[in-house]
This record gives structure tokens, sequence and C-alpha cells, in this order.
């Protein structure tokens, strides 16, 4: 097990070396950056002292070397635009951003997965099949489409809900949340539906066959026939055994929760990394895509680990497998 | 008038309906199991040896169901009880142990957890003494090291030492009678007769009934007081053990025991029953076993028979009319 763990960490290292080196091409490939720093009257010396004062002559491997310990530090440089530490900006916009996804993952998993069990134990009831068919509207309209559609009837129609923004937030140190007001959480309502709409109907889906799947086999015939209550057979007995694949679905869903945001914030006016992430792609502020790029790669990682890691706390058989390698 | 039966089965009728129309899978067998008594039922795949058993626990797989006929545990009837009652009754009541050992254990959970889970379902225990007992159960089944074991995941164990598990989940909360269907078939040729020996031994020292389902005629002999030959949904012989095999008197019957090899016969071929048992939306009219069977009357192509009596057991055989009238 712990063998495991750490031949995962040093993967998980050697992924973020490559997503690094990416970030790192992208100040090249985009030209050069002084010229992105200066104005047109600047003298060819001054290009040349503000280049060595960069560090922008030393050779590339060291350049790379620099950029890596910076960003080890959460040194990401500074804003073209903002003229601000891109750490700083990002540390303001993270959290609307991550409780955005975590709430939609959490309505997705809380919603998903009952929806799932119920649709896979009662296959032909009307509930079922009306699910189902939700299920189709999740899978099948665009994120922005929901969005609007859930704006017009929510917010501009009922106008219960905001139809953009985050409400009041609380400042906890340096993190802004939204969750202890009552506006605060009323924003969050709509976005978060919006975005955790198409998880939830991954989930409810996957859930559901995984259950048809569980429920044929031979050791729950058996709980039957030991006559043990039939909750805990669905949803102790058999629950249990369609885990392992929820799981990485869902691991993998937030990874993209987060990442692709973008859209529902720019619907939402969201105030998260996205909308920064599309502001910078408009106006090339390359050091905030670079950190944009490897703050995603980080939590894609992160997150893989765990979904790993959380396979052994389900599935006994790998614990044993890995114990005898 | 003898004591009344621990499980009397009568007229049980049980039907799938498929698109093509009902198919009758079971057709009116009756049987009778005495408490303590081991039952064996034999017969080819798809003779409904399964399905009678399913039956009897209830868990018959939709759509099919028990179209006719009656369950009697110890004179209640049990194959019409709804849903909630007939649950509590599994595992409490009837016990069950399947054919694969290998997929009958939740691989998720370690076999403490399953076993103390059932106990506590049926018995008014705490989980301190449910846990003692468990131990206690697992020992009397053959698991060494019991007490270690409880924290250990079904797939540690071999799949003779499962199969023991399974049996001690079957027997956990003392039910009186086991449904043991093929209990032995998936496993090892070398284990095959412990798990029998061992079903038989904890059986006997707990005084429960078993209905046996195999296809093996020789664990039958070693285990069974009764045997109940079925075919195509019928039961084509019921009696002694001993006296259906020394000497049967349906032809299947016959068949199947000219079927097993004898380490002592003198026979170099087994005999081999022509033909094969008929699909269920095929079955002839008259005896099921007409077009196999060696000895057909026009009778058998017309009427089907009903159990009579041959010697001391019973068997399904027009047959057996003319030898009675031949002065047996």
């Amino acid at each position: 097990m712990l063998a495991f763990t750490i031949r995962r960490l040093l993967q998980a290292i050697l992924v973020m070396l490559v997503v690094a080196l990416i970030s790192f091409t992208l100040f090249r490939f985009v030209g050069d950056p002084v010229n992105q720093m200066v104005g047109v009257e600047t003298t060819p010396e001054q290009r040349e002292a503000l280049r060595e004062l960069l560090g922008l002559n030393d050779p590339i491997l060291v350049q790379f070397g620099r950029f890596i310990t910076k960003a080890a530090q959460f040194d990401f440089g500074t804003s073209y635009q903002f003229r601000q530490p891109v750490a700083e900006l990002i540390g303001r916009r993270l959290p609307a951003t991550l409780e955005l996804s975590f709430v939609s993952a959490v309505f997705a998993l809380l919603v998903g997965i009952p929806m799932g069990v119920y649709t896979g134990l009662h296959r032909d009831s009307v509930l079922s099949k009306l699910f189902l068919s939700i299920s189709l509207i999740g899978i099948s309209l665009p994120t922005f489409f929901i969005g609007i559609l859930l704006i017009f009837v929510f917010a501009v129609t009922l106008q219960w809900l905001p139809s953009f923004g985050r409400g009041e937030v609380v400042q906890l140190g340096w993190w802004s949340t939204g969750l202890l007001t009552w506006s605060g959480i009323k924003a969050l309502i709509l976005p978060a539906i919006t975005l955790g709409l198409f998880q939830m109907t991954l989930i409810m889906r996957l859930v559901r066959s995984e259950m048809l799947e569980v429920i044929r086999t031979d050791y729950i015939k058996f709980a039957r026939a030991r006559g043990l209550r039939q909750r805990s057979i669905n949803f102790r007995h058999a629950l249990k055994n369609t885990l392992v694949p929820v799981i990485t679905i869902t691991g993998l869903q937030l990874g993209s929760i987060i990442a692709f945001a973008i859209i529902t914030e720019t619907v939402f006016q969201w105030p998260g990394m996205g909308l920064l992430f599309l502001q910078s792609v408009q106006n090339v502020d390359i050091p905030i895509m670079a950190a944009y790029l490897m703050l995603i790669a980080f939590l894609f990682v992160t997150i893989n680990l765990i979904v790993d890691l959380l396979y052994f706390r389900v599935d006994p058989r790998l614990r044993v497998e890995r114990a005898a390698h | 008038m003898k004591r009344q039966p621990l499980l009397s089965v009568k007229d049980l009728r049980v039907e799938f309906p498929t698109r093509r129309g009902v198919l009758t899978a079971i057709d009116g067998i009756s049987f009778n199991l005495r408490e303590g008594e081991v039952l064996g039922v034999v017969g080819e795949s798809g003779a409904g040896k399964s399905i009678t058993g399913t039956a009897v626990i209830g868990l018959l797989e939709p759509p099919g169901r028990i179209a006719g006929g009656e369950i009697r545990l110890k004179g209640e009837r049990i194959d019409n009880l709804p849903p909630a009652a007939m649950r509590k009754l599994r595992g409490k009541r009837i016990g069950m142990v399947f054919q694969d050992p290998l997929t009958s254990l939740n691989p998720l959970f370690t076999i403490g957890d399953q076993i103390i889970e059932t106990i506590m379902t049926h018995l008014p225990v705490s989980e301190r003494e449910a846990r003692d007992r468990a131990v206690a159960l697992l020992e009397e089944v053959g698991i060494p090291a019991a007490g270690d074991r409880l924290s250990a995941y079904p797939h540690q164990f071999s799949g003779g030492m499962r199969q023991r598990v399974v049996i001690a989940l079957a027997l956990c909360a003392e039910p009186e009678l086991v449904i043991a269907d093929e209990p032995t078939t998936a496993l090892d040729v070398s284990v095959q007769s412990q798990i029998i020996r061992l079903l038989q031994r904890v059986c006997r020292d707990h005084g429960t009934a078993v209905m046996l389902i195999t296809h093996d005629m020789g664990v039958i002999a070693e285990t069974a007081d009764r045997v109940a030959v079925m075919y195509s949904g019928r039961i084509a012989e019921i009696g002694p053990v001993r006296d259906v095999i020394k000497s049967p008197s349906h032809p299947y019957t016959i068949g199947l025991m000219g079927a097993i090899p004898s380490l002592t016969g003198d026979h170099d071929r087994l005999t081999q029953i022509p033909g094969s048992m008929p699909r269920l939306d095929s079955i002839p009219t008259g005896c099921a076993f007409n077009p196999r069977c060696s000895l057909t009357m026009e009778r058998c192509r017309i009427e089907r028979p009903e159990l009579m009596p041959a010697g001391e057991s019973q068997a399904a055989c027009w047959k057996l009319l003319e030898t009675e009238g031949a002065g047996r």
C-alpha cells in the first residue's frame, strides 16, 4: 500500500513536470515577452537590460529550472493586464470556482446515486422512466443552454433566484465563501445545478447499469436466500459493489467540473477562475494562462491520486494483490 | 397417520410466461420431507430440480411464478405469504446453499460481517453474542483459527473453504430445512466428498432436513435417505435411496443407474439413454419420457402416468400396471 502510494506520487510529480514544461514553452511560443512588457519607444539597450534582468539570456534549462522553483512556491510572475502577481489574482478567484464545483459535484452525487439505485431496482416503474427521460435531457442539452433556460425560468419569470454573481461573501482569511450568507447560497443554486446536471445524469445512468448487473449476481441471490433486509441488500451489499466505477467516473468528472466551469461561469457572470482565464486568453496574458494550466493539472493529478487510494478502501481484493507483488 | 411432515409440496406448478406462450417448468409435483431427513433430488439439467428448490424458498425470478399447488412448512402454507413474511422465513427457517462458493459470498465484506449480519437479522442477540456464535459456527464447519478468520475477505479462502463458510451462513439461524443446490458441482473433485460429508454431519447434528439437489447419483447414494428422480418438470420416481438404486422401477431411473460407472462392474460399456430431454416448449403428450423409452406402449403416448406404488417407492410409469397384473 505504501509502496503503491509512493509510486503513484512519483508518477504524479512526473505529470506535473511535463505540464510545467508545456506551460513554460507557452511563453516562448507566443513571442518575445519583452515586446509585450515595454512600449515601442524603448531602446534596444533598455530591452537588452530588461532581458538580462528577467534572465531571458540564460540557457533554456536554467530558465526552466527557475520557472519550476518559482511555480513550486506559487510564484507565477505578474499578470500583463492587471499588473498584479498572478498567484494573488488566482487566489482571489479560486474559492468561487472551487465552491461552485464542489457544490455541483455534491449535488450530482446526492441526487444521481439514489436515482440510479432506484431506477436500477425498479426498472419498469413510471418514476424510473421519468428519471431516464430527464437524464436524456441532461446528457443531450449543452450546458450554456441549460443555464440560460434556468435563468429564464427561475430568475426572469419566477424571480426566485438571482441570475448572476455570487451574492454576499464572507471573508475567512484569504478564502471568500458564499456559503455562509443567504444571498450567497441563493446565488449558488442555479449555477451549481447547471454545472452538475450533466454529471448527475451520468452518475445516475452509471449507477443504474451497475446495479442491474450486481443484483443478478450470486451473492445478492444468496443474501436474499439468507433473508437479509431489502434495504441492507440494496444499499449495503449491492451499492458498495457498484462504487468502484462510480468513484472513477466521479473523480474524473470532478476534474472536468473545475476545468470546464468556464462556460457556466460565463453564463452566470460567476467571478471565478474560468472568467479570469477567458479574459487572459483575450488579452494574451501568458502568466495567468500558464498558472491556470498548472493549477488544473495539479487538481486532476490530486483527484486521480485520491481516486486510486479510494479503490483500496472499497475493494479489499486490490489490497492483497498489491501486497503480494 | 404418521407425524406431520416438515415440508409438504403438493401439486406444485411453476410457469414462465414468455412471449411465445406459457412454459410449464414444474408440472404438478408432490413430495414430503420429514424432519431431519435428507431428500436427494436428481435429474438432468433442465429437469426442474433447481426451480423446485427456488420455489420452496420463494426466490423464483420473475416472470417465473407458482401457478398452482401448495407448499407447506409444518402445516403452514408458505407459497402465498406476503414478501415481508417470506423474507423473515428465509434464512431463519429455510436456508439455502448455492452451487458456486466463489460467487456466493459478497467480495467486499468480510465473512465475519456477512455471518454476523445474517445472525442479527434473524435472532435477538447482541453483536458480541452474534460474533461468538459466528466463531463457533465456523469452527463447526472446519475453518481453522476461526476467530482470526472472521476479518478475512472471501478471496482469501479457497473454494472448499468458501463453501464451508456458505454452509455456516446457511445454518447460522438454525433453519429447519436447508436446500442445497448442487453444493459440490463447482468444487474440485478432491474436496467434493469432504463438503458433502460436512453438510451431512452438520445437518444431522442440528436436526436440519436437507433437500439435496444434484445430478450426481453417487452423492445421493452416499448421503440421502430418500431420492426423487425428476424428468421434464415431473417426478419420475421417488422412494428410499436403497430401493431406488437397487431396484429402480422407472425406465428413466434404470437408464440413469446404467450410466453410473462402477469400480467393480463387469460391463465394459456404460449404457446410454438415447436422445435428450425435451425442451419445455415441446414436451410430448402422455409420458414425457416416451420418445426415449425402450418400453413405450400405446398408452404412454396418450395418457400421462401419475405416481403409483412400486415396491417401497413410487414411480410414474404405465409399465408398473402391467407387471402388477403379471403377479408381482
